[in-house]
């Protein structure tokens, strides 16, 4: 019973914010008209889950008989997805209201979700690991579906079901076939029995599927078929969750899965997942070129960041790993931040998404075309902006495992993402055109987007901060 | 072991034959002189009109899934009730938290009218 | 060949054969009765494996609820031709079905020629930890976390039937 206690204790970022998503949903239930009550709620639990976790990222304690890790790793992660959810939440109030369908069960769901994000981020035991990505998973089925009236939102809900469920296949059989070969599902027996069992032919099946659920929970070639549709479809800041909370917790569990219980440095794991990386970046990159819609351009340029970080994990270095941590927090600000804009200027009816939509929108709103501009730099890797240390990490840790293929071809398709990403910039600044937004966004809103930007370039500037924090759980 | 199931298997095998052995000997024991008359779908003379394969209301299937999702919660409460003894007091209150957790769903569920025939 | 190996390959042989009927049945109704089937041999599979618990929630919940729902969402439907739904053999049914017989080549191969690969397993241990007892033993002690969270993960299910499905909304 205290060992409990202790344990409730030890993992309250957790605990308090799964009680926050409880009175949600029952002040939700408790009468009509509760949405803003809901909201705030959500919003407090956020914000105080964040700072427990920032509390708690110096002490790294296993709790539950070792299902979860708390403090470290977990509290990095942590800190990501309560951050991506505060910005979601703020980002939704507004999109809802002016669709005049806010109801307190979006903003439950986008706390559950958070919930099951900081599982998945903390699990060191492949049981919690499934079960933290369904809660993460229903909740956004639900949540990409919620405008029921929009045809798009139901096409994109349904692909994103349908693919999803068939991956919960794979990855339940992918953990069943590891179990019965080392026989247990804790991390730390699989990374005792690694040694032994790494050339198994049952254990390498189990890991393949393990490699094909991660690679579709992280949007990766050839299992990104359904990011495009489903970004363009879902409501833009739900798209903007996905494609930083859920990234960042997909990464989390990849991570914590491929370099902490297995080593896969040198395998042929790792030679998997670097042609996988190879792919993203490619086909991401080039197809981005292509699109019109700027949620469909933001999808591919995902899925090409999906292959950026991919390449730190098939380096299997510290370097990778702390690569991958840095860019995933880099990412969520700058990816927040560019939906959020988005969602600003996009009108009820799904229109002014496209490139040709944002003409003039500088002379119109200097500020806000200012801030996308930022996000966008970022994105491209143009020093001084935090996307480009993000970059440089991971395509060092490849240049480290011998790997230097993988860094070239990051470098090139880089290159390329300039063009699509300076194409917009363009057409905000060049371009003439009377682009500007419906009604002047929310007070917090905007102020959370001017804070995302801040640290864009301030992470830009001292990548050590984040950097810092990290070396304390990853021992360099 | 299993010998331990046996009586269940004879049970299984005695109701499938049971339902089997009823409707053959009704048909081979019954006497049979159709007419046009009783072939009808209604023998009061009633002329059926349209499909009766009528499409179900989406109302059923909420009442399904949270059937379905009701009884994986009851499910948990088996292993639960044959180890309760040797669990003492913990497995009492994570039981408990457990319910409460799902009483939260179920109260939502109520307040939003979804258990109604609306 | 003692009683269990002799009833696993009896309820092997249906469990196939009804699988089979299934997804070659044109009528989804008639499709969905011979799933019953099917789930009842895997219980009765699990059975002759000592697994107990899983043979009881595979008749309660799958042959049980998920049929259930199965069958509503059938109705649902209400295919009325459903020859509508079969579809003429394409490039990518073709690669489909290349792909599972090359999954299913590679479990043979793993099975059949690699055996000594595999762990060997203690039987009396798995008879052991089978029972409805020994699960409920480890889901409230060791296991008692993910039961906890599995609350969580039914919330959030019930909050998204409700809103996905309930046809008026306030």
């Amino acid at each position: 019973m205290e060992t409990l206690v202790a344990d409730i204790w030890r993992s309250t970022p957790l605990v308090l914010l799964t009680l926050v998503g409880l009175i949600a949903l029952l002040v939700e239930g408790s009468g009509k008209g509760r949405a803003a009550a809901v909201y705030w709620i959500s919003l407090v639990g956020t914000i105080a889950s964040f700072v427990l976790s920032f509390l708690s990222l110096n002490t790294e304690e296993a709790a539950f008989n070792d299902m979860i890790l708390q403090g470290g790793y977990a509290a990095f992660f942590g800190m990501i997805f309560t951050a991506s959810a505060f910005g979601t939440l703020i980002l939704s109030r507004s999109y809802l209201r002016r669709l005049h369908t806010e109801r307190g069960e979006f903003y439950v769901l986008i706390v559950f979700a958070a919930i099951g994000m900081m599982l998945m981020a903390s699990a060191i035991d492949l049981i919690i690991l499934f079960l933290g990505i369904e809660v993460m998973s229903i909740c956004l089925y639900v949540l990409v579906g919620f405008l029921r009236t929009k045809l798009t939102a139901n096409e994109s809900a349904l692909k994103y079901f349908l693919l999803g469920a068939f991956t919960t296949g794979f990855l339940l059989y992918g953990i069943a076939l590891i179990y019965g070969t080392v026989g247990s599902t804790s991390f730390r027996a699989i990374s005792a029995a690694f040694p032994a069992v790494s050339n198994q032919p049952l254990f390498l099946l189990g890991a393949a599927m393990l490699v094909i659920a991660f690679s579709f929970k992280v949007a990766a070639v050839p299992f990104h078929m359904w990011a495009p549709d489903v970004y363009e479809g879902a409501p833009t800041p739900i798209t903007a969750f996905m494609s930083t909370g859920t990234k960042a917790a997909a990464f989390a569990a990849f991570v914590g899965v491929f370099l902490g219980a297995f080593q896969i440095a040198g395998s042929k794991l790792s030679e998997v997942i670097a042609l996988a990386a190879a792919a993203s970046m490619i086909i991401g990159n080039v197809v981005a070129i292509s699109q019109s819609n700027l949620k469909r351009m933001l999808a591919y340029s995902s899925i090409a960041h999906a292959g950026y970080m991919l390449s730190g994990i098939s380096a299997a270095n510290r370097e990778g790993e702390t690569g991958i941590l840095f860019y995933l927090a880099t990412y969520t600000l700058m990816n927040l931040g560019a939906f959020g804009v988005l969602s600003w200027v996009e009108q009820k009816d799904d229109t002014k998404l496209t490139f040709d939509d944002y003409a003039g929108f500088s002379a119109q709103q200097p500020f806000l075309a200012a801030l996308l501009s930022i996000f966008l730099f970022s994105l491209a890797g143009i020093p001084p902006f935090a996307g480009f240390f993000g970059k440089y990490y991971v395509f060092l840790a490849a240049v480290k495992a011998d790997l230097t293929w993988l860094a070239i071809i990051g470098v090139l398709t880089s290159v390329v993402s300039v063009y699509y990403y300076l194409r917009l910039v363009m057409m905000m600044y060049f371009q003439p055109g009377g682009a500007t937004v419906e009604e002047p966004p929310a007070q917090m809103a905007f102020i959370a987007v001017t804070c995302a930007a801040i640290l864009v370039v301030l992470f830009g500037i001292y990548p050590s901060l984040i950097v810092d924090l990290t070396k304390e759980f990853l021992n360099i | 072991m299993l010998e331990h199931y046996l009586p269940i298997f004879m049970m299984i095998l005695g109701g499938v034959l049971f339902g089997i052995v009823m409707v053959k000997l009704n048909e081979w024991l019954g006497p049979r002189r159709p007419t046009e008359e009783k072939l009808t779908t209604y023998e009061s003379g009633m002329e059926p009109v349209r499909t009766a394969r009528e499409r179900f209301s989406v109302k059923f299937y909420m009442v399904a899934v949270l059937f379905i999702l009701f009884d994986i919660e009851v499910v948990f409460m088996y292993p639960w009730a044959v180890a309760f003894r040797e669990l003492g007091i913990i497995g009492f209150v994570s039981m408990t938290v457990f319910i409460l957790i799902l009483l939260i769903g179920l109260f939502y569920v109520w307040r939003k009218g979804a258990l109604e025939w609306d | 060949m003692n009683v269990e190996t002799i009833f696993f390959y009896l309820l092997g042989a249906v469990f196939v054969g009804s699988a089979l009927m299934m997804v070659t049945r044109r009528n989804p109704v008639i499709a969905a009765l011979y799933l019953i089937l099917n789930f009842f041999c895997l219980a009765g599979i699990y059975l002759t494996l000592h697994a107990q618990f899983i043979a009881v929630i595979q008749i309660l919940v799958y042959a049980g609820a998920i049929m259930v729902l199965f069958v509503f969402v059938i109705m649902l439907l209400n295919l009325s031709d459903e020859r509508r739904l079969s579809e003429a053999i394409s490039f990518k049914k073709i690669v489909a079905g290349g792909l599972s017989v090359a999954l299913l080549l590679e479990l043979l191969y793993i099975f059949v020629y690699r055996k000594t690969d595999l762990p060997t397993l203690n039987a009396e241990r798995s008879i052991e930890i089978g029972t409805v007892e020994s699960i409920g033993r480890h889901l409230f002690t060791k296991f008692l976390f993910p039961f906890e969270v599995t609350s969580i993960l039914l919330l959030a299910a019930i909050v998204g039937a409700v809103v996905l499905a309930k046809r008026r909304l306030d």
